[in-house]
């Protein structure tokens, strides 16, 4: 049987594989994909082996650096990138969780200066499984169950 | 910004303490040194804590500094709705140093990333207050001589009491601390101290009374066992009486043994031990008052 594409190729870029179907405009929002000039096409809600609904993005002509990629972990930490060329693909990548993460989270402590004050975020990554973010502010720690993504 | 701040009780070294402690000594012995003549420090109090204020600005006074600042935010332009960032902004344009009180956690923090002057921060919320710590420490060594082979005992409101939680961390960088910690359990200390203590290596014991061991004990720190702290009434009236102080429990007690608290106290050290001479939290606040002149000398190197 002939293997259909749910979202078209694309020549050369970045294709994000593995997205959880409910991150998808997280990722698109952290990675500023919505201002992004060059051609983005996604899909959501697709068939997957090993979870339950996901989400793909393809962006052409982007190659994104690790550090930039690695900002979207906490949302999709099983998302999986692929460089193309010529329709080839000629690189894999693993998103991995870094050791500092800006702007991305929100401190869970209500009484830290960061949710009363238009300040960026910053936390220490002190866990990575299960993931525990120490705030730079208020020393708080944050843990996975408490997140929530600005 | 490379200025040097005191905002968290980390910030500093071992050494760095025990250069406070040499420096608040040296001003102890000949309070008025003039090393902040020509100087302006601001006093940016933006919750009221008469006490912490009027130690710094009696440091400030003793080293011949100039007093800018507010007592609390109601005479601030926070009322008109301008932010913490723009506060510092302007006020470090005026000032060689900011001393500051925030009841939001992570303000201070934030503040000496904004400021171009060194920034102390003199309490934000529950987070931290370092300079109760190192006047603490410069209380223990005083009256210890040393800051090694102390046993602390920590007693009271262990889990939301940020000065036991500060003194722990400094007190771990010196060498055999014994720790003991009395409290209820509802107010024990978190367990990400024991686990720092035990990553350390370092001794803790952890008790619910501590007539039967205060013998042994070189600091009592005491600190409130606050009433809405607990969940049921019912089981604060169980233990208030537990942690009250009295003279009769001192008899006992070894020499050199001397009672810290962070003040106010309400109840927990009863009147009757005020004239025992182990009884040592007056002097500790007084105490405070060279600390911070170290802490000023230190942080603008006028020393």
């Amino acid at each position: 049987m002939k293997k259909q594409l749910n979202v078209s190729a694309i020549k050369q870029g970045t294709v994000i594989d593995h997205i959880p179907s409910t991150a998808l405009f997280k990722v698109i929002s952290i990675l500023k994909l919505d201002h992004c000039k060059d051609m983005v096409t996604f899909g959501n809600n697709l068939d997957s082996k090993v979870m339950d609904g996901k989400a793909i993005i393809k962006v052409e002509n982007r190659f994104f650096k690790d550090k930039e990629i690695n900002k979207i972990a906490l949302v999709a930490p099983h998302a999986k990138l692929n460089t193309i060329k010529d329709y080839e693909v000629v690189g894999k990548y693993v998103v991995e969780i870094p050791d500092e993460i800006q702007d991305i989270a929100r401190c869970f402590n209500p009484k830290c200066i960061t949710n009363h004050e238009n300040i960026d975020t910053y936390f220490e990554v002190i866990s990575k499984s299960p993931v525990a973010l120490k705030c730079r502010y208020c020393e708080k720690i944050t843990h996975q169950d408490q997140m929530e993504i600005k | 910004m490379n200025a040097k701040n005191l905002i968290s009780i980390t910030d500093f070294s071992k050494e760095e303490y025990l250069r406070i402690m040499d420096l608040a000594a040296d001003f102890e012995a000949n309070p008025d040194q003039r090393l902040l003549d020509g100087k302006v420090v601001a006093t940016l109090f933006f919750e009221p804590s008469t006490r912490t204020r009027l130690s710094f600005e009696t440091a400030i006074n003793r080293l011949g500094g100039e007093i800018i600042g507010f007592t609390d935010s109601s005479s601030s332009s926070v009322t008109k709705g301008e932010t913490l960032h723009d506060t510092i902004k302007m006020v470090s344009n005026y000032a060689d140093l900011i001393v500051m009180r925030h009841p939001l956690e992570g303000s201070a923090r934030y503040a000496s990333e904004v400021s171009n002057v060194p920034v102390i921060n003199a309490g934000d919320g529950a987070n931290q207050h370092p300079t109760q710590t190192l006047l603490d420490l410069y209380s223990i060594v005083k009256t210890q001589g040393s800051l090694n082979d102390i046993n602390l005992f920590m007693v009271g409101d262990l889990k939301y009491g940020r000065t036991v939680h500060s003194l722990l961390m400094a007190m771990s960088h010196f060498e055999n601390p014994i720790f003991n910690f009395i409290a209820p359990p509802e107010l024990a200390m978190p367990n990400e101290y024991k686990l720092y203590l035990r990553s350390k290596g370092m001794r803790y014991f952890e008790h619910t009374e501590f007539t039967d061991i205060i013998n042994e004990a070189d600091i009592i720190y005491m600190t409130r066992v606050q009433k809405e702290r607990f969940p049921d009434p019912v089981d604060y009236e169980k233990v208030k009486n537990v942690y009250i102080l009295r003279n009769k429990m001192l008899k006992h007690t070894k020499d050199n043994m001397r009672i810290l608290h962070p003040l106010p106290r309400v109840n927990e050290i009863h009147t009757d031990v005020d004239s025992n001479p182990k009884a040592y939290y007056f002097d500790q606040a007084r105490n405070g008052v060279y600390t911070r002149m170290a802490i000023i000398a230190h942080l603008l190197n006028l020393k």
